[in-house]
């Protein structure tokens, strides 16, 4: 009986206040949107760190001849600087965060310099006039700047290179949409909540005829309340659900078929990521709505 | 069944108290008219009884609770054992008068099968047999005033305030609700009624509590409506 009658009060206060309820929906649809993109677009940079990170090495470049380079006035890296650079790298402080070593001589970037030429525009290099390197690769990624701290500036050293730059651009373009998407979601999201709590107060006011009616014949105040949380909390589940399959069908149509199939060289998030996203967003609809009611209720309908 | 010990009222800290040490003592099965001007303090009586107000001072019982004392969540197990009436009958509009003598049964919690046994019984009580599809707005002043009357009483509530219930009705009419009132008190409900019609209670002689500006000043069996006409 309890139950029928609030999911019959849940059921017509909705149908009463329908444009209310819809904008309800609306907003909390656009703005947990928002809150999913954000996450979705960390999940990405996350996924982007892990699968670039593990192949990113460091490249430190040994002295050349003829290098205007301060550090390498004394002219080409000898064997006996390769030793000493070689065993800072693998035996001293450092061996912690390295995980290999490996060095790429002349011929080797002649090598493969060669094989990219495939124009023979530099057909006229020679191996001599290319630069010997060290190319290390870190346990611990983030660790870069320690090795290029303790590496720069040693004997026969010319420059220390970290791939991570060529990324660093485009995590920091990817972090600060991020930003931009919890920002507009944040303010979204206090929209949603004073419009959730202005529903729940004109629901509560044009039914206090029926709520006065029930105070007087002494039933409690949960089952007073009930029907209106549940009223916002059925609304604001209606706007997460919609934003889950906003967000769903946005990755599905833009990620999947679209920039899988134009830029193949990234590892994307799927269609099925925001699944794992979509439970946080009922959660914080729902949780939306009942800190409206707590703000509205206990004025509006009183034991 | 109602007991007010020294019971006094103050809304505002430093005006005049709405109930000034008011002692009174309603016995179960009585039948009590409390009369007095507009602002003597029957209204807040009534309050202090529904426990909408508490008390500033002294101590107020009723059906076995110490009220100063009930935590508010157990406030709605009071009111189950209080009937209430008004003068402008207070029913849902958009609800049929069957549905609304329902209405107080379903936000309590019974059961189907006891709502449609207990509501046209209830209805037949107090002779609305018929109209049970009406809507409050098809019926008149004295019929919806009866339909309120059923909801008050429809969960057997040992007690029935009435404030004013004659109020909005002309003096025939009023007499077939102070007789419906009558006979619901002689089922052994305990009913104290707030009014100002001083025909009806000459004509019940029945027990009489007078306010005024807040303090009890007659408390008499078998009263009259003006002190001045005994």
């Amino acid at each position: 009986m309890r139950l029928r009658f609030i999911f019959g009060e849940v059921f017509n206060g909705l149908r009463r206040n329908s444009t209310m309820a819809l904008s309800v929906v609306l907003v909390t649809f656009v703005s947990l949107t928002f809150v999913g993109a954000a996450a979705l677009i960390q999940m990405q940079i996350n996924q982007l760190k892990d699968d670039w990170y593990g192949k990113v090495e460091i490249s430190i470049f040994l002295c050349p001849e003829n290098s205007r380079n301060e550090n390498c006035a004394e002219g080409a890296v000898t064997t006996a600087q390769e030793d000493a650079i070689k065993s800072v790298l693998e035996d001293g402080a450092l061996s912690g965060l390295v995980q290999k070593v490996y060095y790429e001589s002349r011929q080797e970037a002649y090598d493969k310099f060669v094989a990219n030429d495939k124009e023979g525009i530099w057909s006229s290099l020679t191996p001599d006039q290319m630069q010997p390197s060290f190319r290390v690769k870190l346990s611990d990624p983030e660790q870069y700047q320690v090795v290029a701290d303790a590496t720069e500036g040693l004997p026969g050293v010319d420059v220390v290179r970290d791939q991570r730059e060529i990324f660093s651009q485009l995590f920091r373009f990817l972090n600060a949409a991020t930003i931009v998407a919890a920002a507009l979601a944040a303010v979204m999201l206090v929209a949603a909540m004073l419009l959730i709590t202005t529903t729940i107060r004109l629901s509560a006011l044009s039914r206090r005829r029926e709520t006065e009616i029930m105070r007087m014949v002494g039933s409690s105040r949960s089952l007073i309340q009930m029907p209106f949380m549940l009223e916002g909390a059925v609304a604001a589940t209606a706007g997460a659900v919609l934003a889950a399959g906003g967000l769903f069908f946005g990755v599905r149509y833009l990620v999947d078929d679209w920039l899988k199939g134009s830029v193949t060289w990234v590892q994307y998030i799927g269609a099925h990521d925001v699944w794992s996203v979509a439970p946080w967003l009922l959660v914080i609809a729902v949780g939306l709505a009942a800190i409206a009611s707590l703000v509205t209720l206990g004025r509006y309908t009183r034991a | 069944m109602i007991r007010l010990d020294n019971a006094t009222k103050v809304y505002k800290r430093g005006a005049r108290p709405a109930l000034d040490s008011v002692s009174v003592e309603i016995e179960r099965g009585d039948f009590v008219f409390l009369v007095g001007s507009s602002g003597s303090g029957k209204s807040t009586f009534l309050k202090l009884i529904l426990r909408e107000e508490r008390p500033t001072g002294g101590d107020v019982y009723v059906a076995g609770r110490h009220l100063n004392k009930l935590s508010a969540w157990r406030v709605p197990h009071l009111r189950r054992e209080i009937g209430a009436v008004f003068q402008d009958f207070r029913l849902l509009p958009n609800k049929t008068v069957y549905q609304n003598v329902a209405f107080a049964l379903q936000v309590i919690g019974k059961s189907r099968h006891h709502i449609q046994s207990t509501v046209p019984e209830m209805l037949d009580l107090v002779g609305l047999s018929g109209k049970e599809r009406r809507m409050p707005h098809e019926l008149s002043g004295g019929e919806q005033q009866r339909v309120a009357i059923a909801r008050a009483f429809v969960n057997h509530p040992p007690i029935l305030l009435c404030d004013e219930p004659t109020g909005n009705l002309d003096p025939g009419t009023s007499v077939g609700i102070m007789r419906l009132l009558d006979r619901i008190n002689r089922t052994g409900t305990t009913v104290l009624m707030a009014t100002h019609d001083d025909e009806i209670v000459d004509q019940m002689r029945k027990r009489v509590i007078e306010l005024r500006g807040g303090q009890l000043v007659r408390d008499q069996d078998r009263g009259v409506y003006g002190l001045e006409r005994v």
